[in-house]
């Protein structure tokens, strides 16, 4: 049973959100730089836990990103795993990103991949997808529970309105969501052990990217808060009423 | 030449979301100057005709009692089919359009952009407004490749209606055996969906317990809104963990946003700043969601909050 998890770099939920080179590009300077909570929380954890049930899986992790990458893929795996795999390449566009974890995938016969409901900051929610397509297999998004039984696995998502249990044979890939698992906190053994174990780089694919960036924006400012008294509630009720004609 | 509009339905009524993404494909449609068709998968009780009001001039559906539980790849297959003439397909944003775009966009190699909150811009290139960063920004995304395929923010776009009827014909399309085995559904009836939600109540820790919701689902059932809460509260199991709003949690962008008992902590703000019209109510003068807020109380939720609801129901009449 071989795990493939990926992981993904994204600015500090606390990060300033600026961006330079006539907003182009997101302000990196000073910014400091997690594990995408969705791929940390709840896959990497999930797929450790899996290991720790049964000591025979192996759970390798898989970034696309620069060396600057490096520092988060250590920190997953002071949490757990096994090796990690970086594909040398700036993770831009989602179809290229995509492209690359499926090559490793394939190259590797992975029988189960996982990847976080979305990144925090571009909110994709496409990377999981996209790979199972092009892998021609089985996807199931936002798990918020996951089970497996030999080569059958039994996972609860998230529907709009509701949950779904479902039952799906390997390999497959899984989007992984609050519920999954309970965030960890990498011990001292895990720290250490990070240091050596295997690391490999390998270079992309050719592919070709299908969307770019070509500018952000930040929203308007608020134009300050009508504060109410807490003895006239009335008055705030009228005003949203009235005013803001939201009831 | 033409743009397709995919159709989720739930319980055999079409869904708010689709609505919004019907219109919002038929707006995109007038600007390449094209028409806007829309596909429905699964048996449907609704009259799909009414999609006409809303600008779709033909509605394919492919009603087998199969397509009631969807499988990305079963619904990847025959809309890729159905989308042969298509150059530009719209989702909403919802739990299956992620599901599915994703895959349909590895399948046609067809740029896709998730969270869209526009129309796109086509007078240079193709180039849609997205948001990112749960909300704190937006990117504008160029979509390079000839077909393109749009996943709409719920509540992002006005729903407009006008006179219409579409035309509804059955696809003949052949359904591949799905790898997905529902075994069992859990829906909350009657409840409206948190992202479709036009008003939204949501708790902080500042509530005290769960035992103190009555407060905000109260006021949420005469407002008729859906509930919601920050991450603490949903972490210690004071409410379930598909209400939790924020950067880790859902993002939603209703009209009203009623924040009570919530500090405001900038990844809670991250996921409910595209709301309309924020008030906050809480006791600290310096919580840090007032600065985030169109209106604001400074005051005691267990004795504001009740205060609230009579006037609400005053204002409906019902006192
Ligand atoms: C990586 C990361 C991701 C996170 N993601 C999210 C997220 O997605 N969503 C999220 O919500 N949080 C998130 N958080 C947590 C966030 O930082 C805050 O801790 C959290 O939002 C605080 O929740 P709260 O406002 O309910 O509680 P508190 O911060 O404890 O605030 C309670 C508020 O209630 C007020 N209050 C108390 N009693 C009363 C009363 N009687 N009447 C009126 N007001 C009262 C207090 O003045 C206070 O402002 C994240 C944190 C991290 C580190």
């Amino acid at each position: 049973m071989k795990i493939l998890i990926c992981i993904s770099k994204t600015p500090d939920t606390t990060a300033k959100i600026a961006f330079t080179d006539n907003n182009t590009k997101f302000a990196a300077d000073g910014v400091q730089w997690i594990i995408n909570p969705y791929d940390e929380w709840y896959s990497l954890v999930r797929a450790i836990e899996l290991k720790e049930a049964d000591p025979s899986v192996v759970l390798h992790l898989v970034n696309v990103g620069g060396a600057d990458s490096e520092p988060i893929i250590r920190k997953a795996l002071a949490l757990g795993g096994d090796e990690a795999i970086r594909v040398n390449a700036d993770q831009s566009d989602s179809y290229f990103t995509a492209a690359q974890i499926a090559q490793i995938a394939k190259e590797g016969s992975y029988d189960l991949i996982f990847t976080g409901k979305e990144t925090i900051d571009y909110n994709g929610s496409s990377i999981g997808g996209m790979i199972a397509e092009i892998l021609d297999i089985p996807f199931v998004s936002h798990a918020v529970k996951f089970d497996l039984a030999s080569s059958q696995t039994t996972i609860v998502r998230e529907i709009d309105g509701g949950e779904e249990t479902v039952q799906v044979n390997l390999p497959l890939v899984v989007s992984c969501q609050k519920g999954m698992a309970e965030q960890r906190i990498p011990n001292m053994k895990g720290i250490m052990g990070a240091r050596t174990k295997p690391l490999k780089v390998v270079e992309p694919i050719a592919t070709e990217a299908l969307t770019s960036v070509v500018a952000f924006d930040l929203p308007p400012a608020k134009a300050g808060v009508k504060l109410v008294s807490a003895d006239n509630p009335e008055e705030l009720v009228r005003l949203l009423s009235e005013e803001a004609k939201a009831i | 030449m033409s743009v397709l509009v995919f159709i989720d339905i739930a319980d055999g009524q079409i869904k708010k979301a689709s609505f919004e993404a019907a219109c919002y494909g038929a707006q995109t449609a007038a600007l390449l100057a094209t028409k806007a068709e829309a596909i429905v998968l699964g048996t449907c009780e609704a009259d799909l005709s009414v999609l006409g009001q809303y600008g779709i001039s033909k509605v394919h559906t492919v009603s087998d009692a199969k397509l009631n539980h969807f499988d990305s790849q079963v619904f990847t297959k025959i809309i890729a089919d159905a989308a042969a003439g298509a150059d530009v397909i719209v989702f909403s944003n919802n739990t299956t359009g992620k599901a599915i775009a994703p895959r349909l966009s590895a399948r046609l190699k067809a740029g896709l952009v998730t969270g869209a909150v526009a129309l796109p811009e086509v007078s240079a290139g193709f180039v849609v407004k997205k948001s990112v960063f749960s909300g704190k920004a937006f990117a504008n995304i160029g979509i390079n490749s000839a077909k393109k395929i749009i996943a709409l923010n719920p509540n992002a776009f006005n729903i407009t209606k006008t006179d219409g009827i579409a035309e509804v014909a059955a696809l003949n399309s052949e359904i591949p055996a799905a790898a997905v085995t529902v075994l069992s559904v859990n829906k909350v009836t009657g409840e409206i969906p948190l992202s479709e939600a036009d008003i939204v109540v949501s708790g902080g820790r500042g509530l005290k317990g769960p035992e103190n919701w009555g407060l905000v689902t109260d006021l949420a059932k005469l407002l008729g809104a859906a509930t919601a809460c920050s991450r603490p509260v949903a972490d210690i199991h004071w409410r379930p963990h598909h209400e939790h709003v924020g950067q880790t949690g859902l993002a939603i962008a209703p009209n009203l946003y009623i924040a009570i008992g919530i500090s405001g902590a900038i990844q809670h703000l991250a996921g409910v700043n595209r709301s309309k019209t924020i008030v906050v109510i809480n006791k600290d003068p310096e919580a840090p969601f007032f600065k985030a807020a169109d209106y604001g109380i400074v005051g005691d939720a267990f004795e504001v909050v009740p205060k609230i609801i009579d006037a609400v129901k005053k204002l409906k009449g019902m006192s």
